[in-house]
């Protein structure tokens, strides 16, 4: 048994969402494989919250204007270079009328969430947040006549010189079926959630990180494309990685198990010992990098310390902090040695400067003495409660990806373009994010990607 | 930990939003959460009230079941508010009057009717009790006007009573608004915000109710009730205006106020009820508090009675069915006075109250 479209969609998050409205609007048939079920489907889109696209004035929830120079340069400064500067100006050009465009698939947007502030002017925020933004995008591709299917495991693709010609569909209830289509819309995402995947470039280490998406992010339409002749991008070992606290899932705990609270106190390993400057640099730049540095600890755990002073600074967390009324009792609950901590604490204490707290900036409340150095917001952890959060890396996606055109078509290894291949999302994210990260750029890459990807397709179908 | 299971888990999901708020734009329970670090019992009851139960953060949220944080705000809240009006129902005593509130409901309103049937069977003379009545007075040939004033008057009056005191329980127990200012400006926000049920909106699309389209009408319906019970309302009282100020007795011809407004409130009362019936029996089991099936249907089911039964007096005043239905609609509506502290009523008066709380608190917070 096999059927026939126009256009197939192997994703159901946001990227493959805007290609399959985008195809029909088109005048395409498209069918959406999604391989989760209905309630997990959307892939990392159900975790986010918002997007970030350029515009030149203040809207009715953007702050002010956030011109393609600027994306561009904050592009250029979180990727330290490495990106594809002809797509990724072309993906901030776009970006402007997706704000617009994705208000017409029925997404509604709101200002900035409390405690978001920092962002108000650069990105737009999903009201209900992603997977209402998911429902949105689902509901209007249903009613514009986009079939869907949930539970959808592809084990294959037939790809002949660089043209796809089916895929197979394994389905326990309904029989394994065989589903051809004249274009393919590749948005499955990247394989974070694959830890064996992952163990080729971070060993056993991987075993310790906690994914912060669906258990269905495997990387398997990835890992097909790459081996039938598409031509790879981006760092396999490059991710976006946060420090969320050690108590979380292995899979799905999404935002909430994050912490932001690095800089009103100190980060040690299990060893007791602090490894990296906890006041460098102001959110969110401090938020994406200690996923990684945590990785880099032995066990790759890690655990920040404060003091009561400090607790309604931050937004409260999903898991209580670890409390001991001495460093010792703290210590002992952490299960580190107390000595060690002690004698961690009492450095840094003796090591702080005087100086004016001020979250909101580099302030001048740093230490003197010791390494690593805490160059802001340095303040003595005195004050009874002892506070802890304990940390591992929380992956959130991953860069390796398909190189695309500014059509999204994929390229094949001999770097010619594929005749009816199409690429967008995280699984294409890799041609602009050579590394690093800023927030809301992923859904940008989605949304635009997906657009784009679902008109091609369509136009190749149709033609 | 809280005095009870459903608190507690309230308190758990208010920590799960807190550190999350996707939510914050679609209603009001989430800025209000936001505006606290830590929850009460007060605190819990407060935002479980201002919830109007849109279900719109259950279809949006990604925690929601099957995932294991098990994030279902509109059912937990749902519950938390039926076992507030337990909590702080006037007096106490009667509080286990909402453990199985549909068979209270139902027993006091068919004690109520046979008690209206036996008594104008009892005082009035067969032919009386059987006979065509017409032109002012007609109604009180059954039973005298001063004692279903004097009747009536007693059941509304001990009703408003229970509920200001169960409501000053409420009230005393979320405390003082956080950075808040009470003034005469958060009553009027209230008053509008409950008017047009601002918050049963799904943050703008609309409400969720039977699966995750938000195609719900319960909004809708709602306001045919509560529109249709005030405009009822307001009928009674132009006619005892009438009565006592201009010595015009009832009934009234079809085209005067009393009628007009009452005709009007009684087709709201009965179209509104069964619809929101409807949506009842439709609704997804995950966003329902099943245990208090009872109370909600039970509520229902006394506003369309009293619709019912107006309306079909109206219809039938001026034949011999008018005694008996005469009987029936008073008692009814006696059942409805005095229920009203014990049941479903209680609702609006709580979300009310939460909602002037809330108003009180956005006005402090713009303020500050």
């Amino acid at each position: 048994m096999s059927s026939k479209y126009d256009v197939l969609v192997i994703g159901g998050g946001n990227a493959a969402l805007c290609a399959a409205i985008s195809a029909r609007r088109g005048g395409a048939s498209v069918l959406v494989l999604e391989g989760a079920p209905k309630f997990y489907r959307g892939g990392n889109t159900r975790h986010t919250r918002n997007m970030r696209c350029a515009h030149d004035a203040a809207t009715e929830i953007l702050t002010g204007p956030y011109t393609e120079e600027e994306f561009w340069e904050d592009l250029l400064r979180v990727t330290g270079g490495q990106t594809d500067e002809v797509l990724a100006r072309h993906m901030i050009r776009e970006s402007k009328d997706i704000l617009n465009w994705i208000v017409e698939q029925g997404v509604r947007w709101q200002p900035s969430l409390g405690g978001t502030l920092s962002l108000g002017r650069t990105n737009s925020f999903f009201l209900g947040g992603g997977r209402a933004m998911l429902n949105a995008l689902y509901l209007t591709a249903e009613k514009l006549g986009v079939e869907v299917e949930y539970d959808a495991q592809v084990t294959d693709l037939v790809i002949e010189d660089g043209m796809f010609l089916a895929a197979r569909l394994k389905r326990p209830i309904k029989g394994d079926t065989e589903i051809c289509a004249t274009s393919l819309v590749a948005a499955a995402g990247g394989f974070e959630a694959n830890i064996e995947w992952l163990k080729q470039y971070w060993g056993e280490a991987a075993d310790n990180f906690l994914i912060r998406g669906t258990p269905y992010n495997r990387g398997s339409i990835l890992k097909m494309l790459l081996a039938k002749g598409v031509q790879e991008v981006g760092d396999p070992t490059q991710c976006h990685a946060v420090a969320i606290d050690a108590r979380a899932p292995k899979f799905d705990g999404g935002i909430i198990t994050r912490h932001d609270s690095v800089v009103f106190g100190i980060v040690v390993n299990k060893h007791a010992q602090r490894f990296y400057d906890e006041g460098e640099d102001i959110w969110p730049k401090r938020y994406a990098i200690w996923g990684r540095l945590v990785a880099a600890q032995p066990d790759q755990i890690a655990y920040i310390i404060f003091d009561s002073t400090v607790v309604t600074s931050f937004m409260p967390t999903l898991f209580p902090p670890i409390a001991g009324q001495t460093v010792a009792e703290l210590a002992g609950k952490l299960e580190l040695d107390p000595a060690a901590l002690e004698k961690t604490i009492t450095e840094f204490n003796a090591a702080v400067q005087p100086g004016t707290f001020d979250h909101t900036i580099l302030d001048d409340c740093r230490t003197e003495g010791i390494t690593p150095q805490k160059t802001h917001w340095a303040r003595r952890i005195e004050t009874p409660p002892y506070l802890a959060y304990p940390v591992r890396p929380g992956i959130t996606f991953t860069y390796l990806g398909t190189r695309v055109t500014r059509e999204a078509r994929m390229l094949m290894a001999d770097g010619k373009p594929s005749a009816n291949m199409f690429a967008a999302g995280e699984i294409m994210a890799g041609n602009v994010l050579g590394k690093g990260y800023a927030a809301g750029m992923g859904m940008t890459i989605g949304s635009v990607f997906g657009r784009i990807a679902g008109r091609e397709a369509a136009r190749h179908a149709k033609n | 930990m809280h005095g009870t299971r459903i608190l507690d888990e309230a308190d758990r999901l208010m920590t799960v939003c807190n550190s999350c708020r996707y939510c914050e734009g679609l209603c009001a329970v989430f800025p209000a959460m936001e505006m606290r670090r830590a929850f009460s019992d007060g605190d819990l009851n407060y935002l479980a009230n201002l919830c109007h139960g849109c279900g719109a953060c259950y279809v949006d949220c990604q925690f929601s079941p099957p995932h294991e944080f098990n994030v279902n705000v509109p059912q937990t809240l749902a519950i938390a508010r039926a076992e507030s009006y337990a909590a702080y129902a006037w007096p106490q005593a009667l509080s286990g009057a909402f453990a199985r509130n549909g068979l209270v409901i139902s027993i006091v309103a068919a004690l109520s009717m046979a008690a209206f049937i036996l008594g104008f069977a009892a005082l009035n003379d067969r032919s009386v009790l059987f006979g065509v009545h017409t032109g002012p007075g007609a109604f009180y040939r059954l039973m005298p006007h001063n004692a279903m004033a004097a009747l009536f008057s007693a059941a509304f009056l001990y009703a408003i009573f229970a509920l200001v005191m169960s409501v000053r329980a409420f009230w005393r127990d979320i405390g003082p608004p956080i950075g808040g200012r009470a003034d005469g400006g958060s009553i009027f926000q209230a008053m509008r915000d409950a008017g047009e049920l601002r918050y049963l909106h799904g943050g703008g699309v609309g409400c969720y109710n039977e699966d995750d389209k938000p195609t719900d009408r319960r909004k809708l319906f709602h306001h045919l009730t509560f529109y249709g019970f005030l405009l009822c309302f307001a009928a009674t009282s132009v006619a005892t205006l009438y009565h006592y100020l201009l010595g015009r007795e009832a009934p009234y011809p079809w085209w005067d106020l009393p009628v007009v407004l009452g005709t009007l409130g009684g087709i709201g009362l009965v179209i509104g009820p069964i619809g929101l019936f409807a949506a009842k029996m439709r609704r997804d089991p995950a966003l329902l508090d099943e245990q208090r099936y009872g109370m909600d249907v039970g509520f229902i089911a006394m506003l369309l009675l009293t619709g019912f039964t107006g309306m079909l007096l109206l219809l039938l005043r001026e034949t011999a069915a008018m005694g008996p239905l005469l009987a029936l609609h008073l008692g009814a509506v006696f059942a409805l006075f005095i229920t009203m502290p014990y049941g479903k009523f209680v609702h609006g008066i709580y979300r009310f109250a939460a909602l002037v709380r809330y108003a009180q608190e956005r006005r402090g917070e713009a303020g500050s």
